[in-house]
């Protein structure tokens, strides 16, 4: 059996080069990968392109001894040279979460292309990358500025738009349970784009909770099947993203799914 | 002549609360509907469906038919992985299906689901929808495009709901856009706001203009046409909204 386990995370991007294509997932936190963007944002390399829904915000810093640092994305973007060209669905949250360093990210995002997509769009364009498709027609964005990004086409009378595919050269996975194999199952919310992220990418890295032997997942529970995956790491016990350090999260008041402050404001509507 | 300048003040003062435009849209589900609701009224409109009926709610990160979000006050109790679009945590409930955005999209793009509730900026009276790039630019707005442009194409309903008039007192009903569009042209089926529900008359991608059902208790049709840019047409039915 091919050893596909990783020892560190370090390891797992060493390869990662200049000017390389990240995908990766994003929504809320659940799905993200954060020790990888970690060892990421510890290596030296430059110009590289992210795709992904959102920048996740830089978490909240102070937050005990108990719970370190949780590296996404922007902890990369915030590093010059780093990063050349975003494709993201939503940076909002990055700038209400960051009211001191917003100009700071402004700054450093002045020179980077910025590419604003739909998350409807990126399934689709990792769908296409996924699987082999030169583009996939989609009925959204008809009118809107997506034309200036898309060709248009008619079929039946109906406009469409070519979504083309987006080749990412590493995915940036997170599961739950992987098996040696690299078969992946996700928890609830920590689906979100990752299977897609695993599919359509040439090298696909996976942090996972737990790490099992080939046979304890039935195989009609598997999420991602192993052909997909080409590196594992588990994350340490008590790690961040670890089913240990959600449980502190949770209770210091910020976590994966979102936080405690958006549960409150989601009541009032606001 | 219609005062409009009076007419702002009064709406300012005598519309209807966002609880209540939820109520109202909770009206537009059927026993059995899977429905998107997007932040802000959209979300409120959960809390007011009869509890005789079940919807499915659909969230985009891939969850259908999920239940009540938590309060604040009941953090113990949450799945620090289980949330809704707008980051709630929310509770399990029996039947409740997960699945990847992919999916989802998919679900929505496909005319699966029975409505999308979108909250937004303008709509205009051909059913043009803008949601997503601010009235002005807003230093440090970013990008908010976020899953909105499915969500109004995909649906078999798209339904708008928003503030009557914005907080400079301008139209959020207008002619046409003057905000970037969201999604697709003539998308939008229904718009409640806190002041009226019109409805968008037209098959989807070739709407034909707004006809005015229902309106606020103390406001008379003629007011909310003069609060209204988009030219609207009456109903013969038109009445005062009902809960």
């Amino acid at each position: 059996m091919k050893n596909k386990v990783f020892a560190s995370f370090d390891e797992a991007v060493a390869d990662i080069f200049d000017g390389a294509v990240i995908a990766h997932s994003s929504f809320g936190a659940a799905g993200q990968a954060f020790n990888l963007w970690e060892a990421l944002s510890r290596k030296d390399v430059k110009d590289l392109t992210i795709v992904g829904n959102m920048l996740h915000p830089r978490q909240p810093e102070p937050t005990g001894p108990h719970l370190p640092h949780a590296y996404g994305p922007i902890d990369c973007v915030l590093q010059p040279g780093k990063v050349k060209r975003i494709i993201t669905g939503f940076t909002s949250n990055v700038y209400s979460a960051m009211a001191g360093e917003a100009a700071e990210y402004d700054k450093i995002t002045k020179d980077m292309e910025i590419i604003p997509v739909s998350f409807g769009t990126i399934s689709l364009r990792l769908e296409a990358a996924a699987s082999g498709y030169g583009g996939i027609l989609s009925p959204v964005g008809i009118g809107t500025y997506m034309e200036d990004y898309c060709q248009k086409i008619t079929v039946d009378g109906k406009e469409y738009l070519i979504e083309k595919p987006i080749f990412p050269d590493f995915g940036f996975v997170k599961a739950w349970k992987a098996d040696r194999l690299g078969n992946l199952v996700y928890y609830r919310q920590q689906r979100v784009h990752n299977p897609l992220v695993a599919r359509a990418s040439k090298v696909t890295i996976a942090e996972v909770q737990e790490l099992v032997e080939p046979g304890e997942i039935d195989p009609d529970h598997v999420h991602t099947p192993h052909v997909y995956v080409d590196r594992i790491v588990r994350i340490p016990r008590g790690g961040v993203g670890s089913r240990e350090w959600e449980a502190v999260s949770k209770v210091l008041g910020f976590g994966p799914g979102g936080n405690r402050r958006a549960s409150l404001s989601a009541q009032t509507g606001n | 002549m219609v005062d409009r300048a009076r007419l702002v003040e009064k709406y300012k003062t005598s519309r209807l609360d966002r609880q209540t435009v939820g109520m109202r849209i909770a009206k537009e589900f059927k026993d059995g509907d899977c429905v998107n609701l997007g932040r802000g009224i959209p979300l409120l409109a959960a809390d007011y469906v009869d509890p005789s009926i079940d919807i499915y709610y659909q969230a985009e990160p891939g969850l259908l038919g999920y239940g009540s979000a938590y309060t604040i006050d009941e953090w113990e109790d949450i799945d620090p992985e289980l949330h809704d679009a707008a980051m709630r945590h929310v509770r399990p409930r029996q039947g409740m299906v997960a699945f990847d955005m992919g999916e989802a999209f998919n679900m929505l793009r496909g005319h699966h689901l029975d409505a999308g509730v979108v909250g937004g900026f303008q709509v205009s009276e051909k059913g043009d929808f803008a949601n997503w790039a601010f009235k002005y630019p807003v230093l440090h707005s970013g990008i908010s495009i976020g899953g909105g442009f499915d969500l109004v194409v995909g649906p078999k309903r798209c339904i708008v709901a928003i503030t009557h008039l914005d907080r400079d007192g301008a139209a959020k009903v207008v002619r046409e856009l003057t905000l970037p569009l969201t999604g697709g042209r003539n998308m939008v089926d229904l718009v409640v706001t806190d002041l009226a529900v019109i409805e968008v008359v037209g098959p989807k991608g070739n709407k034909e203009g707004m006809v005015l059902k229902e309106y606020a208790p103390g406001w008379t049709v003629e007011e909310v046409q003069a609060l209204t840019e988009a030219r609207l047409k009456i109903a013969p039915d038109v009445k005062v909204i009902e809960l």
